[in-house]
This record gives structure tokens, sequence and C-alpha cells, in this order.
């Protein structure tokens, strides 16, 4: 093992440019993999913003009293699907009406505008079918008028979803399949170099395990560096974006160090198939 | 010690390299593999350390047979042989004492011993004071020298060289296979394919001639000729 270290540590020395090259490689591949990821996460972090607004909103009878919508409230609360539920009351939808709306506060007079109960529901609990169910559940409490939720805004939302998880899956897919054939491509070169050293490796009498262990070890080492050096400019690149132009947020610490991961895993298993390649040649 | 028997060896493109050679080489002989080019010197030689396997036919190399050999006994078989190519195959990024402890690192030799046999193995072949020498600072005759080393630094039963002496002049011809002869004379087996007929001449040593992929001509066959087994 130690002498399997010191090879791979030396592999570095005898061949600066190729290891340069070959973790430059593999950070570029990681980089733009890791690009992409940083659009699919900041992506669906702004659609569970916006889902996370998905409302139920009853609207009461004319004349409902207080006591009425605090006992349905109650009822509503045991709805699995229901995180919290709030009865506004004719006052408060008017005040809140005139400061949204302030350019036509005049329109609204007291009165005008009916108390309703307002609901938002449990991540997950947010699909089109769910909030419709709900909403018919509502239409039977006796003093309930109408519901809505924007049946339409929630459809398309969670569509929206849909494609992009679908398509984030293909494109992640496809990126990583680039990344896995350019690291590959580089590791091979590496290995090619050092053709000739693992032919007398084997004619001197190494087994074949022996002569793996070093350039799987550099594999990892430079999957590593990559990795680690990809992250670094992502992390940069988030702070550009968010400087320049919107604001996006960076891998949380477990998705960065499963980027890291990822790096070393493709360098190692790079290795692995190059060296098995080079060694069934030989 | 050494035995094929009725070998065959077929190449998918090239054909047929060598057919029906039976024959065998005792314990320290030393046996000159000559013949044209392409005769099947090469494929003779690559049987012999197991980098190929008969088509039909068995070789046999002590108690390790073609037939039945696992790849664990072709690595045990290679650390007790020698070694040598036409083009020193040296590692040129490492010195010659490197280049010679690598034969021993690789096979897992406790670091502690390695540095006395390489410099004995350097010693042994007229190197003492050129170990820390790249291969790119010594003459082919040197490289070849340290080439030798590294196969002769495991203690070989059988020294396989394969045409050693074919990119060097004369002079360092001359001294290379002094060195083979020394290295045969401690009881080491020397197979050695070569060009050079006058070498065979002057040295009276067993002669095997392949041609065509047929062994033509085995001195040990003809009294009075070679030494033979």
């Amino acid at each position: 093992m130690r002498l399997a270290l010191r090879e791979a540590l030396l592999a570095f020395r005898r061949a600066p440019l190729l290891s340069v090259l070959s973790v430059t490689t593999i950070a570029v591949s990681l980089f733009a993999f890791g690009l992409f990821g940083l659009v699919a996460v900041n992506l669906r972090s702004a659609l569970q913003r916006v889902e996370e607004r998905v409302e139920v909103r009853a609207f009461l009878a004319e004349g409902t009293p207080a006591d009425a919508a605090a006992a349905a409230i109650a009822d509503i609360l045991v709805f699995p699907e229901v995180a919290t539920a709030e009865y506004v009351t004719p006052e408060r939808a008017l005040a809140r009406a005139r400061t949204e709306l302030g350019e036509f506060e005049d329109v609204f007079e007291a009165g005008v505008l009916p108390g309703s109960i307002e609901l938002r529901l449990r991540e997950g609990q947010r699909a089109p079918a769910t909030v419709a169910a709900v909403a018919r559940r509502l239409r039977t409490f006796p003093f309930v008028d109408d519901v809505r939720y924007g049946a339409e805004w929630v459809e398309k939302l969670y569509r929206l979803r849909t494609i992009a998880t679908v398509a984030g899956l293909a494109l992640g897919a496809a990126f990583a399949a680039v990344a896995v054939i350019i690291i590959g491509t580089t590791i091979r070169m590496t290995v090619l170099a050092r053709a000739r050293e693992i032919s007398l490796m084997r004619l001197v009498g190494a087994t074949d395990g022996f002569i793996r262990l070093p350039f799987l070890l550099e594999g990892l080492a430079k999957g590593v560096l990559g990795g680690g050096l990809a992250l670094g400019l992502l992390y940069i690149a988030t702070r550009v974006i968010s400087a320049q132009l919107i604001e996006v947020t960076f891998f949380d610490p477990p998705l960065a160090a499963g980027g890291v991961l990822a790096g070393a895993l493709l360098g190692f298993v790079g290795s692995a198939v190059s060296v098995g390649r080079q060694l069934r040649r030989v | 010690m050494i035995r094929y028997t009725s070998v065959h060896k077929e190449y998918p493109r090239t054909g047929v390299a060598l057919t029906g050679v039976s024959l065998a080489i005792g314990k320290g002989e030393f046996v000159f593999l000559t013949g044209p080019s392409g005769a099947g010197k090469s494929t003779f030689l690559k049987l012999l350390f197991f980098e190929e396997r008969p088509t039909r036919g068995e070789v046999k190399i002590g108690p390790v047979s073609s037939a039945t050999a696992r790849t664990r006994d072709v690595v045990d078989l290679r650390r007790r042989l020698g070694i040598v190519f036409q083009d020193f195959r040296l590692l040129e990024d490492r010195t010659a004492e490197q280049n010679v402890a690598f034969a021993l690192e690789v096979i897992g030799t406790p670091q502690g011993a390695i540095p006395a046999r390489v410099a004995r193995a350097l010693a042994q072949v007229g190197l003492a004071g050129k170990g820390h020498a790249l291969p790119r600072e010594l003459s082919g005759g040197e490289q070849q020298r340290v080439a030798i080393a590294r196969a002769l630094v495991n203690d070989p039963f059988v020294l396989i060289a394969d045409e050693p002496t074919g990119n060097l002049d004369d002079r360092a011809t001359r001294g290379i296979f002094d060195l083979l002869r020394a290295i045969n004379a401690s009881g080491t087996a020397v197979i050695m394919a070569t060009h050079n007929m006058e070498l065979i001449r002057r040295n009276p040593y067993r002669t095997l001639e392949l041609n065509r992929g047929q062994l033509v001509f085995d001195s040990a066959d003809t009294p009075g000729d070679g030494e033979g087994t």
C-alpha cells in the first residue's frame, strides 16, 4: 500500500502536465454538470416557494357568526392535508383589499367583501387533485358560499414541475454521461502513457491487483482534486451571478460533498476501467 | 526443466507462428535460438514466459504447464524468470538503481532488503558506480546491462534474452555476451534469441534454429555439434 501511494504521488511529479490536464478536464466536466445542477436546485427551490403560496379560500355567507367560523376552523384543522386555517373577518378583508389595491380604495365599501376561511396546505399535499378534494369538502359546510383556489394556476404549476423534473433528469443524465466519457478518456491517456510500465510490471511478476492499485489511487486523487476545483469554480460562479444578475443559492453542504465524492468516484471508476482494458491488452 | 511438446501456435490475424515444436531444455543450459525474421523466435520466447499460450500442444516449465496454469501460477513463474529485450525496456524517468529496484518492489520485496540486492545485481553486471544514472545518460551496452541486472535481481533459474545484442555494436555485444556466459556459469540457464551467426559459430552452445514456425535444427540432435542435453 505504501508503495502504491508513493507511485500514485510520483505519477503527478513524473507527468505534471498530463496530471494538470486530467484534473482540469475532470474539473471542467464536473463544472458543466454542476452548473446544470445549480440551475436545477434553484429552479426547484423557486417552484417550492411558489407552491408554498397555494392557498384555498372558503367565502362565507353573509351574516355567518364568528363562533360558527371558529368551529368550522377546528373541524378543518383535522383534515390531514391542512397546515393552517385562519378566519378573515369582512372588516379585515376590506382593510386588506384597500391596502393591496390602494388605487381603487374608494371602490370598496364596508360590507362589500364577505368573510372567509383561508387555508394553507401541507407540503406534498398541494397536487391539483388534493386541492380540489379539500375544496369539495369545504363546500359541504352550509355557510360556505364559494371556494376558490386558482385551479388552473395550481395545475399549471404542477405541469411545470413535472416538466422541470423530467427535463432535469434527462439533461442531468446526458451531462453526467458526457462527463464520464471525457474523464474516462483523460484517465485512459494517463494509463496509455504508462503502458510500458504496466507491461514491465507484468513481466516481472506483479499481480494485477498490485498494478491496479497506484492507478486507482491516482484516479481517486485526481477525481477529488477535480471535484474540489469544480466546486470552487461553481461557488465563484454563484457569487458572480448573485451579484450581477439574480440571487441564486449554492449547493447545501451534503450536496457539495456529494459533488466531490462524485468526482472521486469518476476518477476511481475511470481508472479501474482504463487499467483493466490495458491489462487485458498486455 | 523446460519442455515443449508438439507446440502449435496460431494467431487469428497472422496465422501459424509455430508448428510441431518438441524439445527439452535442461537445468543450467545455454541455448541459442536463431532463424530468420518471422521464423517464430519471439513467439517461442513468449510461450516461455506465458505471455502467449499454445493453440495446441503443451509448454511446461518446471511444474507449471500451459494447459493448466492459472494467473497466480504465471505470476509466480515470472518471479523466477529473468527477461531481457533488444530494446532494453527501461523506465526512462528512473535511475539505473530504481529500474532494478522496480523488479523487487512490484513483487512486494521488503523495502529494507532492496538496496543491497540492487547493489549486488548492478555490481554483477559491472555497473557498480552508475546506479544514479538515468538510462539516457548510459550507452546502449550499459542500458542493456541495467536490463540484465533487473532480470537477475530476483535470482532467476532461467534468463530469457530476446536479441539482447541486436541494438549494440561489436564491442558492446561481446561485453553483453561475456556477461550472459558468466551468468550461465553461475548456474542460471540462458536462452538467447539472436541473428548473430558469428556469435553462434564461435561458442559451442546448443543451437535451436527455427524457420517458418518449425524447428529445423537442434544441435543437441547432432552428435558432436554443440553441447546438448
